[in-house]
């Protein structure tokens, strides 16, 4: 391996998505240079990118009150109404941006601009192409493996660069974490990079978690494939087998698809879809027609076999948790947005779909931008010059002697405990310990022995940012013995108001559960 | 996961090489790139719409690779169809102002009534 690459700016952002994209240009507005790092490519990476996204946004005062309304309904207990109002103004706010700087949202039937609906490619495409305008130094494929710290403080990056088989190192003032949520290996749409990195990274330094229990949202696919975008499903009937159909109760279609798969194979048709809505949805969901067209199936008339596949936190809510309204996780210099960043203020204990996720990323990514403009700036310039150590442990720096350590049999036994609907959609706490001895006896070989450099330390640490996610997760879901939103247990099937509060999760190898007081702002409107 | 490369259609232009947000390709001085780690494929499709000549082909199966080849792909007239389907064209982004989406949307605010039958919505 030759020279370690070496670049020094204000703000350090790390991640390729929607939330990194809105925090690079945040900082750079506020003045700041910014370097973003990106294991993939800015503009293909995360979630966003392969898929169609609507979005929380609000025109008028009545219209906010009735979608925090709606959520609050789903949130059982542990949204927050004023971060809802927040969220809902900034992102309002910021696709009025996207609009003006030349983002083609489509115009609907009755000529008005419909900011309603992110298509995903063009989405982060055009992104990609904002940041570099604005100056923002762009390193894809150059996945971050640990932090740098000074001190108490955050003091920038460093990586390795897998096309350039270099190693890289970033000085900062702040940095800015934006890689995304954790998909436990799950083999769905722009998942692959979803690994768990940035909690890791921040829990290393000190940084809380919450909502982790939260972890298990599932998606409906076709059968074998990785197409896990819901919404014509809306027009779907289910089947079993034997062509009987699926009753679904409202709001009850994944726990009832879920029992069902656990007793055989089940099926899809979109029947309900008449008129002109199977050209809308062909047309406007082209993703979602790959799996049928590939299989000359014809949805509307056919019945196909479906699945479902875990969506982690993705699509759940768990997450580092913010110390303030600027997205500051507690320590200095240290920021998060998107999904690295718990959604329980906006989704509690249910997920935050496409809509809600994707205006927290715009919301947060601004907030942390800024957050991280501004502490940056009261640094000065100097920051770049403090004495730094790197904080990274598992995977990079064993806690005994080195030993070899196969990642691929590691992500194989996450996948194992974590993806099953008879392990996580429906948990109960012998299934939870029975995981649990698993996943720390493949942690504590890793803190332990797992020793990697290079192409094989960037795969040691996504495999350690999989672990201590699943393992928050599973400890997590132990504390909260009650059924709230996705976190069902079948050995305490209903909820408990005692736990009607939020779980702290802090520390990595034996990590604290403390629970939140209770919110106070729930119920105020 | 990824499964083809054309070699006939490929002009080793290398943008998939940048774009695919795994890593899965890697360029080859004075060569083709290659399909160097399928096992990482996330199954996204982007890199079909990025490549400007249509020379990729990802089937949708994230778990195994089917087999399908390049000929069959061919006649199945499934090169470039997700670009072609979002209004990409030469691997550049188009379409997005033409996606009817909030038809769907509005549809799905109607479903919302319990027993309601969904009808096609008004152009």
């Amino acid at each position: 391996m030759t020279d370690t690459i070496r670049l020094q700016s204000d703000v350090l952002i790390l991640g390729g998505g929607p939330a990194a994209c809105w925090a690079a240009l945040a900082a750079r507005e506020a003045g700041r240079s910014v370097v973003m790092v990106d294991k993939g490519y800015v503009g293909t990476s995360g979630a966003t990118a392969p898929s169609n996204t609507g979005t929380w946004f609000a025109s008028t005062p009545e219209r906010r009150a009735r979608l925090i309304e709606e959520r609050l309904k789903q949130a059982e207990g542990l949204g927050d109404v004023r971060q809802m109002h927040r969220v809902i103004d900034a992102a309002t706010q910021h696709l009025h941006v996207l609009a003006e700087r030349g983002y083609p949202f489509p115009i609907d039937d009755e000529g008005k601009l419909y900011i309603a609906n992110l298509r995903g490619p063009d989405y982060m495409r055009f992104m990609r192409t904002q940041v570099l305008r604005a100056g923002v130094v762009v390193r894809d494929h150059h996945p971050a493996l640990e932090l740098l710290v000074a001190k108490d403080a955050v003091a920038g990056a460093a990586g390795y660069a897998r096309q350039l088989n270099q190693n890289w190192e970033v000085r900062a003032a702040a940095v800015v974490i934006a890689t995304g949520g954790c998909a436990f290996g799950s083999r769905i749409l722009g998942a692959t990079g979803l690994t768990g990195d940035g909690y890791l990274m921040a829990a290393e330094l000190g940084a809380t978690l919450s909502g982790m229990e939260f972890s298990n949202q599932y998606g409906i696919v076709p059968l074998h494939s990785s197409v896990n975008k819901g919404l014509p499903y809306g027009w779907a009937s289910f089947y079993r087998a034997d062509g009987s159909p699926i009753e679904i109760p409202p709001g009850q279609r994944f726990p009832v698809l879920a029992r069902e798969s656990l007793e055989g194979p089940i099926f899809a048709r979109l029947d309900r879809a008449t008129g002109l809505l199977p050209d809308a949805l062909r047309r406007g969901q082209p993703n979602c027609f790959l799996p049928f067209d590939r299989a000359r199936v014809d949805p509307f008339t056919d019945v196909f076999p479906i699945s479902l596949r875990c969506e982690g936190t993705v699509r759940g809510t768990g997450g580092l948790k913010r110390a303030d309204d600027d997205c500051w996780v507690g320590i200095p210099g240290l920021y998060a947005a998107g999904d690295a960043l718990e959604r329980q203020d906006i989704a509690g204990a249910s997920t935050g779909g496409g809509g809600p996720t994707a205006s927290w990323a715009i919301a947060t990514g601004v907030w942390a931008g800024k957050g991280a403009a501004a502490f940056a700036k009261s640094l000065g310039s100097g920051a770049v010059e403090r004495k730094v150590r790197p904080a990274g442990q598992a995977g990079l720096r064993p806690a005994l002697s080195v030993r070899e350590v196969d990642p691929a049999a590691s992500v194989a036994l996450v996948r194992e405990e974590l993806l099953p609907i008879d392990r996580n959609f429906f948990r109960s706490a012998s299934k939870l310990a029975q995981s649990l001895v698993r996943l720390d006896s493949v942690w504590n070989e890793l803190r332990d022995h797992a020793h990697g450099t290079g192409a094989l330390g960037f795969r040691l640490r996504e495999v350690a940012g999989l672990l201590v996610s699943s393992r928050w997760a599973y400890r997590a879901a132990e504390v909260r013995i009650e059924t709230r939103g996705m976190h069902r247990r079948l050995d305490a099937p209903a909820g408990n108001p005692a736990l009607a509060r939020r779980i702290t999760i802090s520390g990595i190898d034996n990590p604290r559960f403390d629970l939140d007081p209770a919110p106070s702002e729930v119920l105020a409107s | 996961m990824i499964e083809i490369l054309s070699e006939s259609r490929c002009t080793a232009c290398n943008v998939c090489v940048k774009a695919c947000p795994a890593n899965v390709f890697d360029a080859v001085p004075g060569g083709l790139p290659v399909i160097a780690r399928q096992d990482d494929c996330q199954t996204c499709f982007l890199c079909e719409i990025y490549c400007p000549v249509d020379a990729l082909y990802v089937a949708t199966d994230p778990e195994h690779a089917t087999g399908m080849t390049e000929a069959e792909v061919e006649r199945a007239g499934l090169f470039g169809s997700y670009a072609r389907a979002l209004g990409w064209k030469k691997g550049r982004e188009g379409g997005t102002d033409r996606d009817p989406t909030y038809r769907i949307r509005l549809a799905s605010l109607n479903n919302l009534v319990p027993g309601q039958q969904v009808q096609g919505v008004a152009p």
